[in-house]
C-alpha cells in the first residue's frame, strides 16, 4: 500500500488517513518540518541530532540507540522542555510544530544508521506510524523492502484497513437461489456381521406360494377410475371365400358304348298258322273291325283338322301381299265411236259369263243442255256397251236405247234380257239371245285382238266376230203411264213370288222373274210385270194391236206386247204425308226371302218348266197369274229405299183400300230414318246375312238390321266413318288454318297489298273444288263410287 | 296288322322290319294308354287308339289278347 502523498502542507495535523509522514528537523513556528514525504513517508521528518541532544534524551548513539532498537519512545514534554531551553538550538528546532501538535504523549524517534532519510535520526510524526514502526516490525520491514521495489519511493504499507459491510441487497438474491435441505436427512447405519461378507452363495428354486410373502402379486382389478370406453375401433377386414380342397376318391363310371344285338322274337310259320285259326283270333277282329271300318271312314269322308281360316288367309295374302292398299286402274275401256264426253251411269258385271263387263253410258250434260241438245241427242245412240276384258277399245255389244239408260239390270233368270230405266221415265227391255253366242266367245278372240291394236281402229274388220252390234231394244214402257221422271233404281224380283196389283204376294209358279221395280225421282215406286196382262177390254187391246208399230226384222219378239203399252202393275207413291213434298227414292232394296221350297223341288219345277217349252220361258210368257192361287200371307212384303234427302223409309208395298174414297192407297211408312247428310247412294243387303242393310249416303256409312231399326253396329260404323271424316277435316281444317296463317304473314310483310274480291272468291272456289276432290277420293276408297265420275241426279 | 299279346305280329301286310318295329312299339303305348285309362278311372278302358301324323293316321284296335293295327293315309 503506497501512501497517499500528502500535500507539503504536512505541518498540519494530518487526519486520520494514511499519510504518513516524518518530519525530524526541527521546526520553527515559522518553518515547516521536511518530512519524507518526496519519498512516500510523509511521517517521517528526518532529524539531526547533536551529541549534546543526545545525552538529554539518553539517544546517544550506540548507546542507546542501537541497531537492534533504533527507535526511542520520547516524551513529548521532555522535547517542549528542551525546546523551551534551547530554543533555537535545539534539534527538535525544525519538528517543533510538529512536537507541538503532535497528539499522544509519546513520539517515536528512531535511528536512521543507514541515514535512509538523509539525517541519523527521524521521527515518526504520527501514532500510527508509530504504532506501525513498533507492533509489527516486519510488515514495515517487508513493506520497505517491497518499495524499495517501487521505483525509487518508498511507501511504508498500511493494509487496508475493512469497513463494515453495508448492505445493499444481494443478499436477498443469494437468499432466493441457495437450495437449502429442507429437511433433515435421515441417516442410516446398516451394519452387518464382518464374516457374512463375501461367502460363496447357492440357489435353491422354491415354491412361490409355499413361502410366505415370497410371491406378492398385484391382482389387476378393474378400476373404476380409468375406465375408458372405447367408443370406435378401426378394424380391418378381409373378406375371402372359404376354400376347401377336398378330394375323395370315388367310383367313375365312366359311359362306354355297348350295343345289344337282339333279333325280334317271331312266330315261326306254324305258329301263326296255329293262331290263325283260333277262334279267339276270329270273334277278336270281329268285334275289332267294326270299330275300324268306322274310322277309317270318318278318314274318307272329312279331313276334321282342316283349318278352315288358314285356307281363307291363304288366298287374301297372296292377293294383298303384293299390291297395295290403294285402288290401281286394271283396265279401262274406251269407247271410239262416240265423239262427246260421256259418262257411265250404271256398272255391272254380266252374271254369267266371266270377264264381261257391262256398262250404260249416258251424255253429261245438265238438264238445261239437254233440252238444248235434244234434236242432237237423237241422233246419238244412247247405250249399253259390253266389254270384254281382252278387247279394251271394241265392245262386244252395243244396246240402243231411246233415251240415256240410268240403270239396268240383268234378268236373274235370264242372263239375256236386260231391263234398263231411262232418263225420262221409261222402262226398256232388250232381249239378246240371237247374240249370246257372240259374247260367250270372246275369250277366245283374245289373240285375236293383239292384231287389232296394230291396226287403224277406223277400219272395220268384216269379220263379224269384231263388229260392234248395235242391238235395239225390244220394248219400252208406255211414256203416260210410267215414271215420269228419272229412274233411279231398277230391280227384278226375285222368281219365287210375284205381286198383283193390290201388293199381295203370290207364289210364282213359271219359275222365272217376271216382274221389276223401279223407284224414280217423281217420287213413286212402280211394279212392272213383263207378262202380257190380261185385258180389261178387248178393244183397248186390239187398237194396240193394230197400231204397232213396224219392228225391225232383227229385234226379237219378245216383248212386243209391252212395246210402247207397258203399264206400271202398280205404283207406290212415296209421300211424306203433311207435307206436299215427297221423297224422292234413289235406291231400293227388296227382301229377298224365300218361300219354303225345297231346292230339289224348286230346281225340278224350273227344269220342268224349261222341259215343257224347251223354248226359252220368256218367250211364251203367259199372260196374267193365276187368280186361284192365294196368296201367301206372312211374306215381308216391305223393303228398304233410300231418298234424295239421306232418309231411309222402311215402306210396305202392299196397297190398301182407302175406306173413304175406295182407291187403292199406299200404306204409310213403318220407319223413316233421317241418317245421312247428302242423297243415298246406295242401298245394299248383305250377302251373308239377309237382313243387314247398308245403307251409303252423304259423309257416312249406315248399316241396318231388318226389324231392329237402330242397331249399335250403325253408331258404331258411323262413329268409325265420322271419326275418320273428323280426321279427314282436321286435316282439311289445318290445311287452312296453315294456309291463313302464312296469308297473315304474307300480309304483314306485305301491308298495302289487299286482296280483291275476285281473287278471295277464285280461293273459295279453289278450296271448294279441293273439297270436292277429297270427298270423291274418299268415296273412291271407301269402294262406293264407281271408277268413273257420277253426277248427282239433281243436276239432270 | 294283328299282334299278339306280347306284340309279336302274327298277320301283317307289311314287310317284316317294319311290322315288328311297329308292333313293339304300338303295343307298349296300348299298354301306356289302357294303364292311363284305367287309373283315372278303373271302370273304364281303352276302346280305340288313334294316332294322327302329318303323313298318315295309325288305328289300334286293343283286345284282351290281341291288337288290331292299321296305317292310313289321310284323305287330303
Amino acid at each position: 500500500m503506497a501512501p497517499k502523498p500528502k500535500s507539503p502542507s504536512g505541518k498540519k495535523k494530518a487526519s486520520a488517513g494514511k499519510k504518513r509522514q516524518k518530519q525530524i528537523l526541527p521546526v520553527t513556528e515559522e518553518e515547516e518540518p521536511v518530512n519524507m514525504e518526496s519519498m512516500g513517508h510523509p511521517e517521517i521528518y528526518p532529524l539531526v541530532l547533536t551529541t549534546k541532544t543526545q545525552e538529554i534524551f539518553n539517544c546517544r548513539i550506540d548507546e542507546d540507540v542501537t541497531d537492534e532498537q533504533p527507535h526511542k519512545l520520547i516524551k513529548k514534554q521532555d522535547i517542549l522542555e528542551d525546546l523551551h531551553n534551547r530554543a533555537a538550538v535545539s534539534d527538535f528546532h525544525p519538528v517543533k510544530k510538529l512536537v507541538q501538535e503532535y497528539p499522544g504523549d509519546e513520539l517515536l524517534l528512531v535511528y536512521d544508521k543507514d541515514f535512509k532519510y538523509g539525517l541519523n535520526f527521524y521521527l515518526i510524526g504520527t501514532e500510527e506510524g508509530k504504532e506501525n514502526y513498533l507492533n509489527p516490525p516486519e510488515v514495515p520491514e517487508e513493506q520497505e523492502e517491497y518499495k524499495e521495489y517501487i521505483p525509487e519511493e518508498v511507501y511504508a504499507y498500511k493494509p487496508p484497513v475493512s469497513k463494515p459491510w453495508v448492505s445493499l441487497g444481494s443478499e436477498k438474491e443469494i437468499e432466493e437461489e441457495s437450495v437449502k435441505g429442507s429437511t433433515k436427512q435421515i441417516t442410516y447405519m446398516i451394519s452387518r456381521k464382518r464374516s457374512e461378507f463375501g461367502a460363496p452363495i447357492k440357489f435353491h428354486d422354491q415354491n412361490a406360494s409355499s413361502v410366505k410373502d415370497a410371491y406378492i402379486e398385484c391382482t389387476a382389478y378393474p378400476d373404476h377410475i380409468f375406465t375408458l370406453k372405447q367408443l370406435e375401433k378401426d378394424v380391418g377386414m378381409q373378406v375371402v371365400p372359404k376354400m376347401n380342397d377336398t378330394s375323395t376318391q370315388t367310383r367313375w363310371t365312366y359311359p362306354k358304348n355297348a350295343a345289344t344285338q337282339y333279333y325280334p322274337r317271331e312266330f315261326s310259320e306254324e305258329e301263326k298258322e296255329s293262331l290263325e285259326q283260333s277262334k279267339t283270333l276270329s270273334d277278336f277282329l270281329n268285334n275289332v273291325s267294326i270299330s275300324v271300318e268306322i274310322a277309317l271312314q270318318q278318314n274318307e269322308i272329312t279331313n276334321t283338322f282342316v283349318d278352315d281360316w288358314k285356307y281363307l288367309a291363304e288366298e287374301e295374302s297372296t292377293f294383298g301381299d303384293k299390291t297395295d292398299t290403294h285402288l290401281k286402274e286394271y283396265q279401262s275401256f274406251t269407247d271410239l265411236h262416240s265423239p262427246t264426253e260421256k259418262m257411265i251411269t250404271c256398272v255391272s258385271w254380266h252374271p254369267t259369263i266371266y270377264g264381261l263387263i257391262v256398262v250404260s253410258v249416258a251424255v253429261r250434260l245438265s238438264f238445261e243442255d239437254r233440252v238444248h241438245f235434244s234434236d242432237k241427242l237423237l241422233l246419238q245412240p244412247s247405250l249399253i256397251l259390253f266389254w270384254s276384258f281382252s278387247d279394251p277399245i271394241h265392245p262386244q255389244l252395243m244396246l240402243e236405247s231411246p233415251e240415256d239408260i240410268f240403270c239396268f239390270q240383268f234378268c236373274p233368270s235370264d242372263p239375256n234380257i236386260i231391263a234398263g230405266g231411262c232418263i225420262n221415265g221409261q222402262v226398256v227391255m232388250w232381249d239378246i239371245t240371237a247374240h249370246a253366242d257372240r259374247i260367250e266367245n270372246i275369250k277366245a278372240g283374245g289373240s285375236r285382238s293383239k292384231k287389232v291394236t296394230l291396226k287403224p281402229m277406223f277400219l272395220l274388220e268384216p269379220d263379224s266376230n269384231k263388229e260392234a252390234m248395235y242391238i235395239r231394244h225390244c220394248a219400252v214402257s208406255s211414256i203416260e203411264n210410267g215414271h215420269k221422271k228419272v229412274i233411279t233404281d231398277i230391280h227384278w224380283l226375285s222368281d219365287h213370288f210375284e205381286i198383283n196389283r193390290m201388293g199381295f204376294v203370290f207364289e210364282n209358279r213359271s219359275g222365272i222373274c217376271c216382274q221389276l221395280v223401279t223407284c224414280s225421282a217423281d217420287c213413286t215406286i212402280c211394279f212392272w210385270d213383263i207378262r202380257p196382262q190380261k185385258p180389261l177390254t178387248p178393244q183397248p187391246i186390239e187398237k194396240k194391236k193394230e197400231e204397232s208399230i213396224e219392228i225391225p226384222f232383227d229385234v226379237p219378239s219378245t216383248f212386243l206386247h209391252l212395246d210402247l203399252s207397258w203399264k206400271p202393275l202398280s205404283k207406290i207413291k212415296l209421300s211424306k204425308g203433311e207435307t206436299s213434298l215427297d221423297h224422292c227414292p234413289t235406291k231400293i232394296s227388296l227382301n229377298e226371302d224365300h218361300i219354303l221350297y225345297k231346292t230339289q223341288d224348286k230346281v225340278l219345277a224350273q227344269s220342268k218348266a224349261m222341259k215343257a217349252g224347251e223354248v226359252n220361258p220368256y218367250h211364251n210368257l203367259e199372260g196374267g197369274m193365276g187368280n186361284h192361287l192365294k196368296p201367301i200371307d206372312d211374306f215381308c212384303t216391305k223393303f228398304f229405299v233410300g231418298t234424295e234427302e239421306g232418309e231411309v223409309i222402311y215402306t210396305d208395298w202392299k196397297m190398301e183400300r182407302d175406306p173413304e174414297t175406295g182407291r187403292l192407297m199406299t200404306k204409310k211408312p213403318v220407319s223413316l230414318y233421317t241418317v245421312h247428310d247428302g242423297a243415298v247412294h246406295t242401298v245394299q243387303r248383305s250377302p251373308f246375312y239377309n237382313d243387314i242393310i247398308l245403307t251409303i249416303g252423304g259423309w257416312n256409312v249406315a248399316i241396318w238390321k231388318e226389324n231392329v231399326m237402330v242397331l249399335s253396329v250403325n253408331y258404331y260404323f258411323e262413329r268409325e266413318v265420322k271419326h275418320l271424316e273428323y280426321v279427314e277435316q282436321r286435316k282439311l281444317i289445318r290445311e287452312q288454318e296453315k294456309k291463313e296463317m302464312e296469308l297473315e304473314t304474307e300480309q304483314k310483310k306485305v301491308k298495302t297489298y289487299h286482296k280483291s274480291k275476285e281473287q278471295m272468291e277464285a280461293e273459295l272456289k279453289m278450296d271448294y273444288e279441293n273439297y270436292l276432290e277429297l270427298e270423291r277420293t274418299i268415296l273412291i276408297s271407301l269402294g262406293l263410287i264407281k271408277v268413273s265420275e257420277k253426277i248427282s241426279y239433281m243436276d239432270l | 296288322m294283328v299282334v299278339n299279346a306280347e306284340g309279336i305280329p302274327i298277320r301283317t301286310t307289311l314287310d317284316n322290319s317294319t311290322t315288328v318295329q311297329y308292333a313293339g312299339l304300338l303295343h307298349q303305348l296300348t299298354m301306356k294308354a289302357r294303364s292311363t285309362v284305367r287309373d283315372i278311372d278303373p271302370q273304364n278302358d281303352l276302346t280305340f287308339l288313334r294316332i294322327r301324323s302329318k303323313k298318315h293316321e295309325i288305328m289300334v284296335a286293343p283286345d284282351k289278347e290281341y291288337l288290331l293295327i292299321v296305317i292310313q293315309n289321310p284323305c287330303e
